[in-house]
């Protein structure tokens, strides 16, 4: 096993392709590989591609990876579908829209299903995209459909975030809707070959420009506390808003244009620090969390839980009194130990 | 917390011109609570090697209604071998005649699935060669 995880960081496909199936079903090897491949990450640069469903997403990442492959640039896709909530399975057709990238020892790409991972979907994707950087890709992109918090989660994991917009799909922005312009770093019009395109191109410039002026708010991921000082200077960063016609190749060097300066704004103005802090702090305390409440669910006696669940509806303890009683009855501070 | 999915590549290699078969397949496997990877139209045999790869799928199912199941077939299971890719189980789906099953499992495959097959047969045989529930 050592030494399978020793050939993905000498570039061998099959041996990262095992591991990424290690991660993703959370095995304990998975585990030991992401020990082992964590120092030699975070050389990537990794892009996010969200927006709602059909905007041609796949098709952009299509393109975009052939503009980088021509600069020489090596690139890994991560994309992620939906699992069904009621049968645990997927269809993942997103390599369907990639298939010039076939045969391109440049690129590696990996479906992904969601897998009903409550709020840790954002930390798998992660840990997948650590392997392809290990493996030595220079972009990493990653496809999410933008229609959830999950999703605007695993946005905030890039370092790049691109929000796809189209025409024809209803008469609002549809990533407004869906909470993703606040994670947008560039905003992409695409089918700007369609009638349509022109309005909806309008309707986000004139929410940019709304936008402009009054300084930026940094969303914190819900569950997530003190980081309200992060992004000093996000006011620096003016969001391009472009357009591309995925399918004509239209567009697309401009798009992998913005991508870079926005890479250089982050190196430059020290952006990227204090987002790596924010994703590194973010996710030691999901991951804290949930082997707090791993370990505690553990060590409580059998029936414990479901019996505390009975005596709330009943209005017998109220909740405060409940955590304390179940942490106490977990053992207190042994909790979580191993 | 482990949790393995049967990951299945559903690819139609050859020219023939719909999927609707092979969608059907792959909505199914999917309510079967399987992970299916669908590639689309016109597959190469060295691109379903290389996608069997990327994606670390436990089974390759072929859609084939051209009648070229004889000449592509083979060339994918040597593509999947060259990959190292040999404990990959191939299925092969589609309009195949009755002297040519014996041949084509002759080759490798593990299974072959005719029109008159239910997507019922195709789970269970997938479950069974996986080794997984
Ligand atoms: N006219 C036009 N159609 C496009 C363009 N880009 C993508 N499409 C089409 O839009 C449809 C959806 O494209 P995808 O790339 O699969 O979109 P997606 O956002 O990845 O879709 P999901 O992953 O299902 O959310 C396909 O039929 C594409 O051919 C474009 O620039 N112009
Ligand atoms: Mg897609």
């Amino acid at each position: 096993m050592t030494e399978l995880i020793e050939r993905v960081l000498s570039g061998d496909r099959r041996a990262l392709a095992r591991v990424i199936t290690w991660i993703e079903n959370d095995e304990p090897q998975g585990r030991q590989a992401l020990a082992t491949l964590y120092p030699h990450t975070g050389n990537a640069h990794i892009v996010g591609i969200t927006g709602a469903p059909g905007t041609g997403k796949s098709t952009l990442v299509n393109a975009l990876a052939k503009s980088w492959r021509r600069l020489g640039q090596t690139v890994g896709v991560v994309a992620v579908d939906p699992t069904s909530p009621f049968t645990g399975g997927a269809v993942l057709g997103d390599r369907v829209r990639m298939r010039d990238l076939a045969g391109d020892p440049g690129v590696f790409i990996r479906s992904m299903a969601t897998r009903g991972k409550l709020g840790g979907l954002a930390w798998a994707t992660a840990d997948v995209v650590k392997a392809l950087d290990a493996a030595g890709f220079d972009i990493i992109v990653v496809e999410t459909v933008g229609a959830g918090q999950s999703e605007v989660d695993i946005a905030r994991t890039a370092h790049t975030t691109v929000v796809v917009e189209a025409p024809g799909l209803g008469d609002e922005v549809q990533a407004l809707k869906a909470g993703l312009l606040e994670v947008a770093d560039i905003l992409v019009v695409n089918k700007s070959d369609r009638p349509g395109a022109e309005g909806t191109f309008r309707a986000l410039r004139a929410m940019l420009d709304l936008g402009r002026g009054t300084p930026r708010t940094v969303m914190h991921h819900g569950r997530v506390m003190r980081i309200e000082s992060a992004e000093p200077d996000s006011g620096g960063w003016e969001i391009p808003l472009l357009k591309t016609s995925a399918l004509n190749y239209e567009g697309i060097d401009e798009l992998a244009g913005a991508i870079a300066d926005h890479r250089r704004y982050l190196h430059e103005t020290g952006t990227l620090d204090s987002r790596e802090r924010m994703r590194v702090e973010a996710e030691l305390i999901g991951r804290l969390r949930d082997a707090l409440l791993d370990g505690l669910m553990q060590n409580l006696p059998p029936g414990a839980f479901d019996e505390m669940i009975e005596k709330l509806m009943a209005r017998r303890i109220d909740p405060f009194a409940a955590v304390r009683e179940l942490v106490d009855g977990a053992g207190g501070r042994r909790i979580g130990a191993d | 917390m482990s949790e393995r999915k049967i990951r299945v590549l559903i690819a139609k290699p050859g020219l023939d011109g719909h999927d609707r078969g092979a969608k059907v397949i792959a909505r199914a496997l999917r309510d079967a609570g399987m992970e299916v990877i669908y590639t689309g139209l016109r597959q190469t045999p060295e691109m379903i090697a290389e996608a069997a790869l990327q994606e670390d799928v436990d089974v390759v199912g072929l859609s084939i209604l051209s009648g070229a199941h004889m000449a592509l077939v083979p060339r994918v299971i040597e593509r999947l071998r060259e990959a190292g890719l040999s404990d990959v189980k191939v299925l092969v789906g589609g309009i195949i005649p009755d002297e040519d099953v014996e041949a084509l499992k002759k080759m490798g495959v593990s299974g072959v699935f005719g029109p008159g097959s239910s997507t019922q047969e195709i789970i269970d045989h997938i479950r069974k060669v996986v080794g997984a529930a």
